[in-house]
């Protein structure tokens, strides 16, 4: 949905947080793009940004700690053809930026004229999620109460928890974005999130389950009008729960080449790490990536389609508009198996002469923008699950996940399995230990045998990190069976 | 290219006195809020990251960041906020936000500043600043050197992601109400190389890096750029590996990983939290017989040397593992209190934490194991705290008779740390001092290898 009013309302809303008590008006910008676009520079941009974070966090039973953080800059970057200067300020004011110009255009070469500014307008956004501050949303009484309800849940869950950990989280971020094009974009992010880890005990062995979600709302995503907290909230206290006690059955992992079927949610973390990096430009432009020049080759078995998709309502990784300006997109990566293109940011896409798809994202005002990934998803095909799982001789299903990792270069990438079963004969059988799953990007999306009709997207936590920067994603996937992924078990 | 000069002309430092009075103002006005206890922290940071690539300038990244966090006491509950903006108003609506959310926290006995018997009274010089001004053009000619010596090295190093030279300098101050006012300046300068070795077998990236906090300390540009293109090279013509358990040889720069896993599982939070697979572990044999583990916080110039911690405490030299048997935890006053035991002086951390060497160089390591796996890189975040269940995705080169004999890749590397730990056979002298775990390469007897 595209909506000009609250894009109008967001700008107006992020000029008076970020621009006007610095008494920064459309003059001011334009002082700042006369220094900025000289000499051998072609593109510029200023990035303003507000960010108010709160965490609260519960152990032992009660809630010991609080934080609330502000933080608020300015990041100037200039752009002469691959080479960028990056200078930013913590204070929003014109002679600050003035200086920023200086430093972040000594990357050009000087002299010349300064190119006429353009005329002002408003970029294309649009409205996935509310304006909200999610900070404010609720009173700070009722955050501690939510977090000992999630407590109580979790022990009343069963008599085997021995330790429950939650914490919620909330951001209200608002983003000003004005380019040396004249386009001026602002988004205003809020973002939840729950997390609850427990341990179970017993017979002397000790396991955890860990479990969360959030997403582009405020805390009414997890409390009621009543203050009460939402079944959303109180489901992560018992998937917690009843992850770490399959954990206290579980056997060792077996090690060894074997048929992976991938339960359907987070588990499509493997297309965040096999694929999803291997396909950002800036690898794809330096020819560094495993997937470099194979635009239109065949890459993944038949069947699979494979998305980045900024533009789903109230989503961890759904943008109105990117860190650059961009309108977020749907962008497909793989179609029926084949590779149709990659993620853009503005600088990879013009050098690559492609057109931008919405994906330029930076941590901060103080990191340089890259193209990084939004939601990645794989559609859903047409196997019922229990048929995928009824189909394996001997296999292991893993259904949650923690983090994961790839070379983008040789592309091997891993993930690690945290509940994790065997098959038997077309049967799950027992929970093995959690174990990571290691594989090469090129080629593991060619031995996918069958995808399942029950895609699902992740609960809200994913954080995906590269060089450095941490931005939010979400991952989804349907159930899959892959033939042939090695499992780093210890029963060899 | 103009000569523009890196950073401002004022050094860090010289905010000295400027960082003394925000600390002092923040505690004051938690005073005044109605605090019992009070501790702030202000930083100032600033440094230029550049890098070059295929012998152009690719990225010019100045860096200036500043910080005030406050954490307040009233009664037994707490509560923390932090702030970019260093204006009174700003100081004063931060301490404001953390007074606010401890009239929401729960009691908690244990909560409160350090002990004041524990609060450093002596500051050695440490060695840790060394400010450097190079200019533009002698960074952008350092990382095109390091660079074009990794390319120029062997015809099939024919990509980069180019040659990265940094150059940071910092000062922090902790005040807390007891009285406690101390300060902490330092540098560090690194030079790294990224380079793409590519064959008919296909494509292997691989690095190296040089970090101190001297720049006449750093290793040359050509050391680093030849030592990046021989580290990409030597990965070509990886294989897989059948599944079979044998010793296992990590190179230095990949075993420090090992002992923060140490670290985290013998830390307060873990052990009160029964989230340890070391819990009542005090005394006990953890490793080897032969193995000693010490934190050293006064090493002139390392990276992890500090007079106090994070909350005042003085710091103290002391053996973590001797004899193979755990001395002490890695305790803050928190935990401590929450174990009935003194802190230890690791609040934020532990201190150039190193490994003894009880044996020769790489070299002498890959002949002492005969045959097995070095692993040279590590992927992925396989290791749970609580049951001390190990696996990781793994790269390195398969070992016979004690010589390299070929690369291997995409297999995984399994085990129980409780076991891994009782399987350290030797501890290189190669010892990785870049960081702040110090450790030699790292030969342990025996784990799962999955492959093919």
């Amino acid at each position: 949905m595209k909506d000009d009013t609250t894009a109008r309302d967001r700008l107006a809303l992020a000029r008076r947080t970020l621009l006007e008590p610095a008494n920064l008006g459309e003059r001011e910008l334009e002082q700042l793009f006369g220094r900025l676009m000289q000499g051998s520079v072609d593109y510029a941009d200023l990035y303003f940004q507000y960010s108010r974070h709160e965490a609260w966090s519960l152990e032992e039973g009660i809630v010991k700690s609080g934080s609330h953080n502000i933080e608020c800059g300015v990041g100037v970057r200039a752009v002469a053809a691959e080479k960028q200067g990056l200078a930013y300020s913590d204070e929003i004011a014109l002679p600050a930026l003035i200086e920023a110009t200086g430093a972040a255009r000594a990357i050009a070469r000087q002299g010349g004229k300064a190119k006429t500014a353009a005329a002002w307008r408003q970029a294309e956004t649009r409205s996935l999620y509310a304006p909200l501050d999610p900070v404010a949303s609720l009173a700070d009484d009722a955050k501690v109460r939510l977090l000992e309800r999630i407590e109580r849940e979790a022990r009343a869950a069963d008599p085997r928890v021995k330790q429950v950990m939650a914490s919620l989280a909330a951001v209200h971020e608002q983003v000003l974005v004005a380019r040396a094009d004249g386009l001026l974009a602002a988004d205003v992010r809020p973002l939840v999130r729950i997390n609850v880890t427990v341990i179970a005990e017993a017979n002397g062995r000790r396991e955890t389950g860990t479990a969360g979600g959030g997403g582009r709302y405020d805390y009414s995503y997890f409390v009621d009008a009543r203050g009460q907290a939402r079944e959303t909230a109180l489901g992560y206290a018992r998937e917690a729960v009843r992850q770490a006690l399959v954990n206290l059955e579980a056997d060792e992992a077996p090690a060894g080449s074997m048929t992976v079927v991938l339960g359907p949610g987070w588990p499509g973390i493997l297309l965040h790490e096999a694929i999803g990096h291997g396909l950002e430009g800036d690898f794809n432009r330096k020819g560094t990536s495993a997937f470099a020049g194979r635009v239109g080759e065949r890459v993944a078995a038949r069947g699979v389609t494979v998305v980045d998709d900024g533009t789903l309502n109230d989503r961890r990784g759904s943008l109105n508009v990117d860190d650059e300006g961009t309108i977020s997109q749907r962008t497909v990566l793989i179609e029926d198996g084949v590779l149709k293109g990659y993620m853009q940011d503005l600088m990879n896409a013009r050098l690559m002469k492609v057109a931008p798809t919405g994906n330029g994202r930076r941590e901060s005002y103080a990191h340089l923008p890259m193209p990084r990934m939004t939601n990645t998803y794989m559609l859903a095909g047409s196997h019922d699950p229990g048929e995928i799982i009824a189909s394996v001789d001997r296999g292991l299903y893993a259904v949650n996940f923690g983090g994961g990792q790839v070379d983008i270069t040789n592309g091997k990438f891993v993930f690690s399995a945290s509940e994790a079963y065997l098959i038997e004969n077309g049967k799950i059988t027992r929970p093995v230990k959690g174990a990571t799953l290691i594989g090469n990007g090129p080629d593991v999306l060619t031995r996918v045998s069958m995808i399942g009709n029950d895609l699902k997207l992740d609960s809200g936590v994913g954080t995906c990190g590269k060089e450095g920067q941490s931005v939010p994603v979400g991952v989804g996937q349907p159930t899959l069976r892959i033939d042939g992924l090695t499992v780093g078990g210890t029963r060899g | 290219m103009s000569s523009t000069a890196v950073a401002t002309s004022t050094d860090v430092k010289s905010s000295r006195a400027q960082l003394e009075k925000l600390v002092r103002l923040a505690l004051d006005e938690s005073k005044t809020a109605g605090a019992t206890q009070a501790e702030a922290s202000a930083n100032l940071s600033q440094g230029i990251s550049l890098t070059v690539r295929l012998g152009e300038v690719e990225t010019v990244e100045h860096t200036r960041d500043k910080g005030l966090g406050v954490t307040v006491y009233v009664g037994r509950r707490s509560g923390s906020a932090s702030t970019t903006d260093f204006s009174e108003q700003a100081v004063r609506e931060t301490v404001l936000a953390a007074c606010t959310i401890a009239r929401f926290t729960a009691e908690d006995e244990c909560a409160g500043l350090a002990d004041p018997d524990r609060l450093a009274s002596q500051f050695p010089d440490l060695d840790l600043y060394h400010a450097w001004q190079p200019g533009m053009d002698m960074l952008i000619e350092r990382a095109r050197a390091a660079e074009a010596a990794a390319l120029s090295l062997d015809k099939r190093i024919g990509n980069s992601e180019g040659g990265s030279i940094s150059s940071h300098e910092g000062i922090e101050v902790y005040g807390n109400s007891h009285g406690f006012l101390g300060r902490q300046a330092g540098t560090r300068h690194s030079l790294s190389v990224s380079v793409i070795a590519q064959d008919s077998s296909g494509m292997q990236r691989d690095y190296w890096y040089s970090s101190d906090r001297r720049a006449d300390r750093l290793e040359s540009p050509e050391s680093v750029g030849r030592t990046a293109a021989g580290r990409a090279l030597r990965r070509l013509s990886a294989r897989k590996l059948g599944t079979r358990q044998c010793p296992v040889l990590f190179e230095a720069p990949v075993a420090a990983s090992l002992l923060s896993h140490l670290v985290s599982a013998v830390r307060g939070g873990s052990l009160y939290r029964r989230a340890s697979f070391l819990l009542d572990s005090l005394g006990q044999s953890v490793f080897a017989p032969w193995v000693r583990i010490h934190e050293q916080p006064y090493l002139p110039g390392a990276t992890g040397s500090a007079s106090f911690d994070a909350e005042g405490v003085a710091t103290k030299a002391r053996d973590l593992v001797r004899d193979g048997i755990l001395q002490g935890y890695v305790l803050d006053s928190y935990s401590g209190r929450k174990l009935g035991l003194p802190t230890t002086g690791n609040a934020g951390g532990v201190h150039n934490l190193t490994l003894e060497a009880n044996a020769g160089n790489l070299k002498d390591l890959c002949r002492q194991m005969g045959q097995g796996l070095l692993v040279t890189e590590l992927i992925g975040f396989g290791i749970n705290g609580v049951t001390g269940d190990y696996s990781r995705g793994a790269a390195g080169f398969w070992v016979e008779n004690g010589e390299v004999v070929y690369p291997v890749e995409e297999i995984t590397i399994a085990g129980n740390l409780p076991d891994m730990f009782r399987g350290f056979v030797a501890a290189g002298s190669d010892v990785d001092t870049r960081g702040n775990l110090r450790a030699g390469s790292i030969l342990i007897d025996r784990m799962t290898v999955a492959g093919e």
